[in-house]
């Protein structure tokens, strides 16, 4: 379901902001994303890029009828913008996720939510990374 | 040496939301380092999570490079009766690593 | 390390050689943890979401692995570490009788090993022995650091001091010009912690994995552009033992996390 980051000859060490426009549209294709009932829980100043803990929570009644499909995570300046997704359902009582994130440098973060309806729904984060990550040399 | 740590609640009642958390030994080799002379460090990442109920999926995660070393996810389910979940991880170079925990439900 | 490193410690050299380095009063000495973002110092303090733990784990089955040409675990002599081990790790490095110099508990582990199980060491940094001490050292978490009380440390505790204060390298700076001396300010945006060695071997965000107080040594030498002794070295075992003398009291963290 997820396309594929086209690949490039010359290894990018920086995602560019359309890198980040193609993958989101791998997503959500040509609809219309709304801002709104999605919540990007990240520290606007992290002490080390290569360890950013993360919560993404959507306001969602999480009823068979009316629940949180997938939730997928972007970037903005990694060497590529794909960060996770998840895939939730009915069955998960609230839709709401944590994990631990690298960040290459001081960047956005998108978090776009896919309901039940068929809407998407996007929150964005302003991060300020002082240690980069992935891109270090290996000693 | 693989290992994992999952916190699932031991016993919940029926129609109670729980957390489960879940961290997992694993490098997470981006793929974008380099050696001191200039080889890349081939991608080595968990790429995908999963999480059976009694054998049903109720929670899936796609992983890349972005998701930090030693992979931690936390996720919400319905309690809904007892039993067992069965977690699964599944990465580069033939990765794949099982877990399980049970629950009581009353 | 970045070049911003380089300018603004070459600022504080000058501005610390009309510092007296003198020790951190009782009073005033912190852990790194206070250092730390409130989110950093959460990853610390859930055992299900320290990835130092995931080594403790593996450190519990080495614990009881068989090894060796005797065909001995840890186990066998030590039985649950939970009552042999507490305490131990409060109280190293120590002085091993037979070597008539202190050891690390890394170095007890695999004089354990050579002794008891006619086992080979394990190679410094390996996830073997990161896992076993962290294991042991989990063992005395929150307990009160006594390192040195043992009279014949005495000269292996001054021996440390000298080494923490010596000036070195191409910068010319000594440890205690820091983390005596500068602990309340910053460097390139890192906070300057006082430098005790209260939680490891720790997890740091930094190397995404656990690792030792003598790579963490070894990092700071190296960042002060001096050359850094080999893993084992007694420099090594001598600071670590200054080290933990110095903050004597303060409650053991191991596994810690740090950036």
């Amino acid at each position: 379901m997820m396309g594929v980051v086209p690949v490039v000859t010359l290894r990018p060490v920086e995602a560019t902001p359309a890198m980040l426009a193609a993958a989101v549209r791998n997503v959500v294709g040509e609809a219309v994303v709304r801002t709104g009932k999605i919540k990007l829980d990240i520290p606007p100043l992290v002490e080390n890029g290569n360890t950013v803990p993360m919560t993404v929570s959507v306001s969602s009644p999480m009823t068979p009828d009316d629940f949180v499909r997938s939730i997928h995570v972007f970037n903005e300046k990694n060497p590529q913008p794909n960060v996770g997704n998840y895939y939730l359902g009915p069955r998960a009582g609230r839709a709401q996720i944590s994990t631990r994130i690298r960040l290459a440098d001081s960047q956005k973060v998108v978090a776009i939510a896919r309901l039940s309806d068929g809407s998407f729904w996007s929150a964005t984060a302003d991060v300020v990374v002082t240690l980069a990550a992935c891109t270090d040399e290996v000693i | 040496m693989a290992s994992a740590l999952i916190n699932v609640p031991r016993k919940a009642k029926r129609g109670e939301i729980i957390e489960i958390k879940t961290l997992m030994s694993h490098i997470m080799e981006t793929g974008y380092r380099h050696t001191s002379t200039g080889e890349v460090v081939p991608r080595d990442i968990i790429t995908s999570f999963s999480c059976r109920y009694n054998g049903t999926e109720i929670f899936r995660a796609d992983l890349f490079p972005a998701i930090a070393a030693n992979p931690f996810i936390t996720f919400f389910t319905v309690a809904t009766e007892s039993g067992k979940f069965d977690f699964e991880w599944i990465g580069d170079r033939g990765f794949t690593e099982t877990a399980s925990a049970s629950i009581t439900v009353e | 390390m970045r070049p911003a490193c380089t300018i603004v410690m070459a600022v504080l050299l000058i501005a610390a050689s009309f510092a007296r380095a003198d020790e951190i009063p009782p009073g005033e000495r912190r852990s790194g943890f206070t250092f730390m973002t409130p989110e950093t110092q959460a990853m610390q303090d859930d055992d299900t979401a320290n990835p130092g733990m995931l080594f403790v784990l593996d450190g519990e089955t080495l614990w009881k692995n068989k090894a060796g040409a005797a065909g001995k675990a840890c186990a066998d002599c030590h039985d649950d570490a939970r009552t042999s081990m507490k305490g131990v790790a409060a109280r190293y490095p120590a002085f091993d009788k037979a070597l008539g110099r202190p050891v690390d508990l890394e170095q007890r582990i695999n004089l354990c090993r050579a002794n008891h199980q006619q086992a080979a060491p394990l190679p410094y940094e390996s996830p073997e022995l990161l896992a076993l001490t962290a294991f042991v050292a989990r063992q005395s978490r929150n307990m009160p650091i006594i390192t040195g009380a043992d009279p014949q440390l005495a000269p292996f505790i001054a021996r440390g001091r000298e080494l923490f204060t010596q000036r070195q390298g191409q910068l010319n700076l000594g440890c205690a010009n820091c983390h005596d001396d500068n602990w309340d300010k910053h460097l390139a945006g890192s906070a300057i912690t006082q430098g005790h060695p209260t939680g490891y071997p720790l997890y740091r965000l930094e190397w995404q994995s656990l690792g030792s107080l003598q790579r963490r040594l070894r990092g700071c030498i190296a960042g002060i552009r001096a050359q850094p002794y080999d893993y084992g070295a007694p420099e090594l075992v001598e600071l670590e033992l200054y080290l933990m003398s110095r903050a004597r009291g303060m409650p053991i963290e191991t596994p810690a996390v740090r950036p």
